[in-house]
């Protein structure tokens, strides 16, 4: 291994809207050399490499690469210098060919009647695109439309993508959550031979078994700062789990007792085809059951199917001991259920929309006479909630685009809240938002819960399902595994369950 | 429990929304308000023909149906959607009510007769709102895009017109019917045509229907975040046949009233009509990606293109260069909103456009983990 850095990022700082995403965030890498760069959600490690990839701009901070200070103003730019990125989110161009998405922008030119105008060598492009693919083990062809592909082979296309580029760093953001067993396997031996060749790896996932097999050296950040750095010698599963979760976590999950009552919901036999299969549980009142499962397990779908956003083929509903009829939102609305759905941007707020009306939205029917608002009321019970949930928001008339993540998910409980369920369905209520924000909507589940309501918490965060949960439902590969209480949950159980293993004295 | 007992002084409780004039000359309508003012202003100073109650009177009638059809394109644009058949469907609504009183083709005794009228009104309208309910069903049922729907309803309804007619236009239609688009409300020296009454009256239903009722909250939703307003219980299907029927009905309004005033129903009237209703809206500063937009917006659109072709006209702008200023008035109006938006940091009309995911969000989840989801097997 090389002694000098092929890349140093110093004291780099960045904030968003109502969250300091990285604060003096140090980082280095060397040329042949696999880093691990671990966080819990929203840690701020998609935030860094956005910025060395040149897709953010720092607030402060420096950037050298080779021992020369650079700054990245485009991704562009920073593919230019040698910076290669994989993102977890694809970036592909469903409507073209792989060829195509592999040299976008950068596309093989030949002949032409003049400079300014070239034709693009399309032999020459796929044949090379064959080539790359052959490299990652795809088995898809350069003309195929990306749309045709699976989830896994669109994952190899972007690492085809990434090696097309002469990088020196490369950076994959959770390249595996999409692969199979071999495929991973594949990766790992492609990554072998990229570090062979002296190339730079940045590797982020939340496999920890996967960064005790191809890395070099974790680096663990938390809450937008570095937390510590270990070469792999000395890590171990639970030395990191330690470094990543790192806070305090009885003052963060403020966790109180509710009574038990009656069953509120229960479920018999949710099924839909090759999402959810057999779901049955019950719920009751002032209980918070968490789901857990990787991420695909099926629990955003079986909270879908309750809802009634999506149909399911089988299955029966009782609320409150009555069976209950549910064909649309509007019908578990009706019911006494509520949903906070996991994407608040795309699924829970109008965006474009005030304050005001996004939280009236599921409520005008109780709102209105013969379908005439009642404004005095709508003003009122919306700032009563405002002010219930601690909203920061300028007025209520405020679009919901211009509050803060944390801000708008208050707004999307505020709408829930307001139409009195018995049962809420909380799908990642904390992802993305801010440690404060964090506190005060446990807080509020736990006042929920002892005012009588049933929860259900949807959520991939393992210490907060063990946290907050009265008892927690594992979910794998659209299947209920198991169901644990409070007592007898630990780490490794749920995902022993998650993972599709049996586990003692779990139900069912 | 801290921050959740804790009073908090976050947002201020204000009283409900109320009409106030201030709040209006605040609010989104403003930058097209002084485009109006502006307008005007300059048409008076160049001539003294223009600021007439003659001249006034004129203008207000002459837009008169193209705002009413607006008003419903209005409800159509705030959903997210497009209607371009409404120049079609003014036509045929006014070619049916003309066929039932024309003493040429009357199917009844006593066409002149307050009964046949408002029966041949209601058929009118009917036609325009039928209309309009089926451009609703081939968005919602048959899923087309709403330009594909109503551009199919544009050459339809105007096939409808030519063949019916024979492309002969239908005249003779009984003076008791021609009163509602010619008659004047006597306002001291000044005289309110009643299809601007009309309009009016139209207009302050909409507004209410709008910002008043749960249907206008649904709409509103379903034109800023289908899904959302999907996951909030609002039946999205309901809303958007709604909407259609409501735009075909306010065609069907607007087609009668300009029967009634041109005094005959010719198949090949109100042709090009829907790029007015477009204009008039969106110079009305309602938002093509659909959310945002208000009735006061569109009735000021309208004025300033009723009140610009007859301005031109005035100062001697020769007709065949009409449509060039009309286009430019367009671009410039769209322009100075922006702009006031811009400098009070709001969204602006074509800025931003809601990302609408292809797969379902329930397959996208694609997350940062925590440590926990972590090694297993």
């Amino acid at each position: 291994m090389a002694t000098e850095p092929v890349l140093r990022m110093l004291g780099i700082s960045k904030t968003f809207p109502g969250v300091r995403a990285l604060d003096s965030v140090d980082f280095e890498v060397y040329p042949g050399e696999v880093v691990a760069l671990l966080g819990e959600n929203g840690a701020g490690k998609s935030t860094l490499m956005k910025i060395l990839a040149g897709a953010y701009r720092k607030d402060s901070g420096r950037i050298i690469l080779n021992g020369v200070e650079t700054e990245f103003t485009d991704p562009h730019h920073a593919q230019s210098q040698g910076i290669s990125i994989i993102y977890q989110e694809f970036n592909l161009n469903l409507k073209q060919t792989v060829a195509a998405n592999i040299f976008i922008g950068r596309e093989p030119l030949r002949g032409g009647p003049g400079q300014a105008l070239r034709w693009v060598d399309r032999r020459l492009m796929e044949a090379e695109a064959a080539r790359l693919l052959a490299v990652v083990g795809s088995r898809a062809s350069p003309r195929d439309l990306v749309r045709n592909l699976s989830v896994a082979e669109r994952q190899l296309v972007e690492i085809a993508k990434a090696l097309s580029v002469d990088a020196r760093v490369i950076i994959m953001d959770e390249p595996t959550s999409a692969l199979g067993q071999d495929e991973t396997e594949n990766l790992f031996n492609i990554i072998r031979s990229l570090k062979e060749q002296g190339r730079a790896i940045i590797f982020i996932t939340h496999r920890l078994n996967e960064v005790m097999e191809i890395a070099d050296r974790i680096v663990v950040l938390r809450d937008g700062k570095l937390v510590g750095e270990l070469p792999i010698s000395e890590a171990s599963v639970e030395r990191i789990i330690g470094m990543m979760v790192g806070r305090t976590l009885d003052q963060m999950y403020q966790k109180e007792a509710a009574r038990i009552g009656e069953v509120v919901l229960r479920v018999e036999n949710l099924s839909r085809r090759g999402v959810v299969e057999g779901v049955s549980f019950e719920l009751r009142r002032g209980e918070i059951l968490g789901f857990a499962g990787l991420v695909g397990a099926g629990r955003t779908e079986t909270a879908r199917l309750i809802f009634g956003a999506d149909r399911p083929d089988t299955g029966t509903i009782w609320v409150d001991g009555q069976q209950a009829h549910i064909r649309t939102p509007e019908d578990a609305i009706q019911a006494g259920i509520s949903l906070v759905p996991e994407d608040r941007g795309n699924q829970g707020l109008v965006l474009v929309l005030s304050v005001l009306k996004n939280t009236v939205l599921p409520n005008l029917e109780r709102m209105s006479r013969a379908g005439w608002l009642d404004q005095a009321q709508m003003a009122r019970e919306a700032q009563d909630y405002v002010s219930r949930l601690n909203i920061r928001t300028p007025s209520l008339q405020q679009k919901a685009m211009f509050l803060s993540g944390g801000n708008q998910q208050k707004v999307v409980l505020a709408k829930w809240l307001m139409s009195n369920p018995k049962v809420l369905i909380l799908d990642e209520p904390t992802r993305g938002i801010d440690v404060g924000a964090k506190s005060e909507i446990y807080a509020l589940m736990s006042q929920l819960a002892r005012a009588g309501m049933g929860i259900i918490m949807i959520s991939s965060e393992m210490p907060e399902i063990l946290a907050m949960s009265d008892r927690i439902l594992v979910m794998c590969e659209g299947r209920m595994t198991g169901i644990l209480n409070r007592d007898e949950a630990t780490q490794e159980r749920i995902m022993a369950l998650a993972t599709g293993h049996a586990v003692e004295g779990a139900l069912p | 429990m801290s921050g959740l007992s804790t009073p908090t002084t976050a947002a201020s409780a204000g009283p409900p929304p109320r009409f106030d004039l201030r709040r209006v000359l605040r609010g989104q309508e403003i930058g097209i308000f002084l485009v109006l003012v502006v307008m005007i202003t300059f048409f008076s100073l160049s001539t003294d023909r223009f600021f007439t109650p003659i001249n006034l009177s004129n203008i207000l009638l002459n837009f008169s149906w193209t705002a009413i059809a607006a008003f419903g394109m209005t409800f159509v644009i705030i959903s997210g959607g497009i209607d371009l058949s409404v120049g079609s469907v003014m036509a045929l609504s006014g070619l049916a009510t003309a066929t039932l009183i024309s003493t040429d083709k009357t199917p009844f005794a006593d066409p002149t007769s307050v009964g046949v009228i408002a029966l041949a009104v209601l058929t009118g309208l009917a036609v325009g709102a039928t209309c309009g309910l089926i451009n609703g069903a081939l968005i919602t049922f048959a899923r087309l895009p709403p330009f594909i729907a109503t551009l199919g309803m544009l050459q339809i309804a105007r096939g409808i017109c030519y063949g019916w007619s024979q492309g002969w236009p239908v005249q003779r239609l009984p003076a008791e019917f021609m009163v509602i688009g010619r008659q004047n409300i006597p306002i001291g020296s000044f005289n309110l045509p009643l299809p601007t009454l009309i309009m009016l009256i139209i207009a302050v239903l909409a507004w209410l229907f709008l910002t008043r009722t749960k249907w206008g909250y649904h709409i509103f939703s379903v034109g800023g975040n289908e899904q959302a307003a999907r996951l909030s219980g609002i039946s999205v299907t309901r809303s958007k046949l709604l909407i259609y029927t409501i735009s075909g009905l306010a065609a069907g309004a607007g087609g009668v009233l300009l029967t009634a005033r041109l005094g005959v129903a010719a198949p090949t009237a109100a042709q090009g009509y829907e790029l007015d209703v477009i204009a008039a809206v969106v110079v009305g500063g309602t938002s093509l990606s659909g959310g945002e937009g208000s009735i006061l917006g569109t009735l000021i659109g309208a004025a300033i293109m009723g009140a610009l072709r007859t301005g031109l006209n005035l100062i001697g702008v020769e007709a065949y260069w009409l449509p060039s200023a009309q286009g430019a008035i367009i671009i410039l109006a769209i322009t100075l909103d922006q702009w006031f938006r811009l400098r009070r940091g709001q969204t602006t009309l074509f800025t931003r456009f809601i990302k609408r995911d292809e797969t379902p969000p329930s397959k996208a989840k694609r997350n940062e983990t925590s440590p926990s989801e972590a090694e297993a097997d």
